[in-house]
């Protein structure tokens, strides 16, 4: 049996059982790392020492009372790790090791999960490709050739890979969903302030959101459980009661009220995308939901609201890398603003270089109300679109991209076809909702993502539906071979 | 043409709350470098600010002790600027929306009550401290202080004088100390002061071009420097010239102004509302409760010594002025009949041995009820009003009651008449000048004799008894 | 909107960043051209719109005025390039 290939509910009934022990299953993973690392090169850090003495930890207390304990986990690299490196596949980090966990990860740790590494990823979170990895490009398991989705492709192609057995990712603009739709896994966006963002290097604060990416929607809910709720370092997080989630894994979709927005089935989205988002709407309507089309008139006006709200956001977020506190310092230079600037020149990778540009232009002096307001403005818009639909719907689903995975270097020239394919991600961010990738789908041999858009906290519905969807196909089953 | 100097104030206070505003780190002057620091003060990656609730308290207290308006809703933006002593590249503070407006202040100038306007009082964070070592190639980044909290208090333009700026000044920290929130000790950075004046013709309703000083280490720089400058504008203007719109640095030890660098790159803070905290509502019932804990403020303090203890204006000013004498005052009002009394003791006494050892109210050893006890003897005769003077300096010096003093030091007022009329007799005996003088008609010779009697008793004799005396044995 | 050079140059400066002039040129034409697409924002009349700068209403989030322990001192210079006696350490600054 390759237990790399469980699940985390499979996995946790067999060590419950002592079937397996976690030293086992973590080995069986590190094995298969060892096997297709070369081919896939999903991690930055395989932190294969301290994973192995924990899993011989679990399983020497052996109490396996919590769903995750003793299973190990790929955390993506702006996920910070207290003694272990977190660099945000950036230069201006190579060196960091944080003296602090994200909450996140203190809560992953508390559940007695196993630590396997940190998974490769967009520069600060900021691409859709992880081709801005300032170290290497992450492939796509299903093919080689094809980017794994960004910004958190490491993450979604170590699950499909079989690399782990679940992983942690972000999404500021869809980056859960559409590596998770690349690869062929189920990836969730929680609402904005579920999931404490403390410990996760910040992009676009008012966007971040930290969630799970798995095999199948019941570890979804597993992951969620374990890591959602207030927390008092965190102004943003919600101080809400989190409800169990694994409650929300019943098939039942009867009577729900589904939106299809036409503006995610326009222009730019492929032939087979838009048929597999037709065909899985076509499911759900056979197991008694209903599906009508509606409008959400401003998601074109979100995407590029978003491209002045992140990058702005981000360029206050990014200045404190001046190689002073931490980080790499630049190694000649004559006085401190030479300092900065050849510290930060060296250490940011061109896209991040962008954003922080076009984010200080959009707050500079006499721009601020053209650009930044203005965004403001249309966010709140974007919300309005989301609210009007979901006073008749229950959930809306959508692709999560307009095409499956793209060839490595195909629109690494023209950031802004690069943008654009986050068109169908980013107005969720922008309305601070929750949402779910689901595999629905296969074109050409790569997956399809159907993206299932829940209200504000409701989460428990979302998983249902992704749920009930899961159980009634089978595209969930494929796995990539390599 | 007749000019008129308009000045303007930026204060910059550090609040006294336990820990840092939006991390739990220890406010405490003088720890040992970078120990009072964790990652969120360090602006380490993925940390996040939550904000202090006293920091916000303090704030709105500090706002209606100057007479805010405390606005509904009020929110935390990002400052974005690139030093080392600033560990995010940004400082939170707030911009278009700050806690507290359009307050004022009120001054006595000339016998005249004037009012300052206060545009804005906002809550931030304080920064780092660089250290600059005599010849040393490099700069040291101590980051204790980064993230104390602070509140910018900006005057309105209606400073006419360095006195008035003076005035302002001393008010503001009074206030402040009144209500608790700061210790404004400027030599520990507690309070700093950064100060912009413009001269214009009078009359006009333009403002001249603004000068902006730094490095004003004490009450008194920030009177003389802008003394200097007001000068040295009015100069300027006068012969033809300029001001130049700058920054000007005070040096202290010439006493000059002289202008800084001027840095090539105009300042662009890109202020926009951090994402990382939420808004503050500061909802009606809140404000009532923060006025509610308000002590009496000065004024009402200094109108009411005037009022209830018949005290001059002067005094119950200066007593005022320091929330901690006027408490000790208080007290030994409480527990004595004739305010007046106390007041003249405080004023001469109490504020000499200060000023002259250089110490603080809070440093003086022994308690109004000690005090008032001393007063007592006095009434009661069993000390003079001179030993007391003696009696008091030995109470400061030794914190000791003053039953104890006089008795250990055999101070005891002499009032037997027997014991007086022998000495007076000895002193008639020995100064028959005097005596003829006085029986002349020379009034002042029995001051002389009454001395003498004072100096046989080392100051002990009873001076009303002596007089008395020497008149009969005279007559 | 065209974004020249000199803007260019000045935004790299105010966010400190020496650009190469080759990397200028490229920053100066993908701005302009996504700042063209951002005009389409203009489009829409926002006049009356609030603009939404938290996306879920919370408000008064606060902590109480406890101190905690700090972070060793070791724990906060380990990452530092460059350290001394417990200090950070940076090019000599020319006050004022």
């Amino acid at each position: 049996m390759d237990l790399n290939r469980l699940t985390i509910h499979e996995a946790h009934e067999l060590l419950s059982k002592r079937e397996i022990s976690s030293v086992e299953l973590t080995k069986a993973v590190l094995h298969r790392i060892e096997e297709v690392e070369e081919k896939v090169r999903a991690y930055l850090t395989v932190d294969e020492d301290r994973a192995i003495e924990m899993s011989k930890k679990v399983d020497e207390e052996g109490d396996f009372s919590s769903p995750l304990s003793g299973i190990p986990v790929a955390i993506k690299d702006n996920i910070c790790t207290r003694d272990l490196k977190t660099t945000c596949a950036s230069r201006i980090l190579a060196n960091f090791v944080p003296p602090y966990d994200a909450t996140v990860s203190e809560r992953l740790k508390a559940k007695k999960a196993v630590i396997i590494g940190k998974t490769n990823m967009d520069e600060f979170a900021m691409g859709s490709s992880t081709e801005n990895s300032a170290f290497f490009a992450t492939r796509n398991p299903w093919d080689v050739d094809r980017v794994p989705g960004g910004s958190s492709g490491g993450s979604a192609a170590a699950v499909a890979a079989d690399e782990c057995i679940y992983a942690l990712g972000s999404d500021t603009g869809g980056s859960i969903r559409q590596p998770a739709s690349y690869c062929g896994v189920v990836g969730l966006k929680p609402t904005y302030g579920r999931v404490s963002r403390y410990g996760l290097v910040a992009y676009a604060s008012s966007l971040d959101q930290i969630g799970p990416l798995t095999k199948d929607v019941t570890d979804c809910a597993l992951v969620l459980n374990a890591i959602a709720g207030w927390d008092e370092r965190d102004s943003t997080s919600a101080n809400l009661p989190v409800p169990d989630f694994t409650k929300s894994l019943v098939e039942d979709v009867k009577g729900m009220k589904m939106g299809l927005p036409k503006e995610y089935l326009g222009e730019g989205v492929e032939p087979e995308v838009k048929e597999a988002i037709l065909s899985a709407a076509r499911v759900f309507e056979k197991l008694g939901a209903s599906v009508e089309e509606i409008s959400l008139p401003h998601t074109e006006y979100a995407l590029w609201a978003y491209y002045i709200i992140a990058p702005a956001e981000a360029s206050s977020n990014l200045a404190r890398y001046d190689g002073i506190r931490y980080g790499v310092r630049a190694k000649d230079y004559e006085d401190l603003l030479d300092l900065y600037k050849k510290t930060r020149s060296e250490g940011f990778g061109r896209e991040v270089k962008r954003r922080i540009m076009l984010g200080t232009y959009a707050l500079s002096s006499g721009y601020y109300d053209a650009y930044y307001l203005k965004a403001m403005k249309v966010r709140t818009l974007v919300k309005a679109d989301f609210d009007r639909a979901f006073e008749k719907y229950d959930l809306i689903i959508a692709p999560t991209a307009p095409t499956p995975a793209f060839k490595l270097g195909e629109k690494t020239g023209d950031p802004l076809k690069m943008y654009m394919s986050d068109v169908c991600t980013i107005p969720v961010n922008m309305a601070g909702l929750p949402a779910i990738s689901i595999p629905c789908g296969f074109s050409g041999g790569l997956p399809i993502g159907l993206q299932i858009i829940g209200k504000p906290f409701d989460e428990a519905t979302v998983l249902r539906a992704a749920y009930t969807f899961e159980r009634a196909t089978d595209f969930n089953s494929r796995k990539p071979a390599l | 043409m007749e000019f008129e100097t308009v000045i303007g104030l930026e204060v910059h206070v550090e609040l006294l709350t336990k820990s840092k505003v939006f991390c739990s780190c220890s406010t405490e002057f003088g720890g040992e470098v970078n120990t009072h620091c964790c990652p969120v003060c360090l602006g380490m990656p993925g940390v996040l600010p939550v904000l202090n609730k006293k920091a916000v308290e303090y704030a709105i207290k500090a706002a209606l002790a100057l007479n805010c308006e405390i606005p509904e809703f009020s929110k935390f933006d990002r400052k974005n600027y690139f030093y080392p002593d600033l560990p995010k590249a940004y400082q939170i503070s707030q911009y278009d929306l700050p806690l507290g407006r359009n307050g004022y202040i009120e001054i006595e100038v000339g016998g005249k009550t004037k009012r300052i306007g206060i545009n804005r009082i906002h809550l931030e964070e304080d920064a780092g401290k660089l250290v600059h070592e005599e010849g040393k190639p490099y700069s040291l980044v101590d980051l204790n202080r980064t993230g104390v909290p602070l509140i910018e208090i900006v005057s309105e333009p209606d400073i006419r004088t360095p006195e008035e700026a003076w005035l302002y000044l001393n008010k503001l920290k009074t206030i402040l100390q009144y209500i608790e929130v700061s210790d404004c000790k400027m030599e520990e950075g507690s309070l700093r002061c950064d100060t912009n004046i413009s001269i214009r013709p009078k009359g006009s309703d333009k403002f001249g071009t603004k000068v902006e000083l730094k490095n004003l280490g004490s009450f008194r720089a920030v009177r003389r420097s802008l003394e200097y400058e007001e000068k040295r504008q009015r100069e300027v203007l006068a012969s033809g010239g300029v001001v130049v719109q700058e920054t000007r640095r005070w040096d202290e030890a010439r006493g000059i102004t002289i202008p800084l660098r001027s840095k090539e790159e105009a300042h662009d803070y890109r202020y926009f509302p951090d994402p990382d905290l939420v808004p503050v509502v500061i909802d009606r019932e809140w404000v009532e409760r923060v006025k509610a804990e308000l002590p009496e403020l000065p004024d009402a303090r200094k109108k009411r010594y005037m009022e209830e203890y018949g005290l001059p204006n002067y005094d119950a000013g200066v007593i005022t002025a320091s929330k901690a004498l006027a408490d000790f005052f208080e007290k030994c009002v409480s527990a004595y009949h004739d305010p007046k009394t106390v007041s003249n003791w405080v004023m001469s006494e109490m504020l000499g041995i200060l000023n002259e050892t250089g110490k603080e109210v809070e440093d003086i050893p022994f308690t109004p009820e000690q005090f008032v006890k001393m007063l007592k003897m006095i009434d009661d005769g069993t000390i003079s009003g001179k030993i007391a003077k003696e009696v008091f300096r030995d109470m400061f010096d030794t914190g000791k009651d003053p039953e104890a003093i006089v008795k250990e030091k055999g101070l005891t007022q002499i009032s037997d008449e027997g014991e007086l009329e022998k000495i007076a007799r000895k002193v008639i005996e020995a100064n028959p000048k005097s005596v003829e003088d006085y029986k002349k008609g020379k009034e002042k010779a029995l001051g002389f004799l009454v001395g003498q009697v004072m100096k046989e008793t080392r100051g002990k004799a009873n001076p009303q008894l002596v007089n008395k005396i020497l008149k009969e044995l005279l007559s | 909107m065209k974004i020249n050079i000199e803007t260019v140059e000045h935004v790299a400066n105010l966010a400190r960043l020496y650009l190469s002039e080759e990397e200028k040129a490229e920053m100066a034409n993908t701005l302009s051209s996504i700042l063209d697409y951002m005009d389409k924002l203009n489009e829409l009349d926002t006049t009356d719109v609030p603009p939404t700068a938290h996306i879920i209403p919370l408000k008064n989030v606060f902590r109480e005025d406890v101190v905690k322990e700090s972070l060793p001192r070791e724990e906060v210079l380990k990452n530092a390039p460059e350290k001394e006696r417990g200090f950070f350490k940076v090019p000599r600054i020319i006050e004022d």
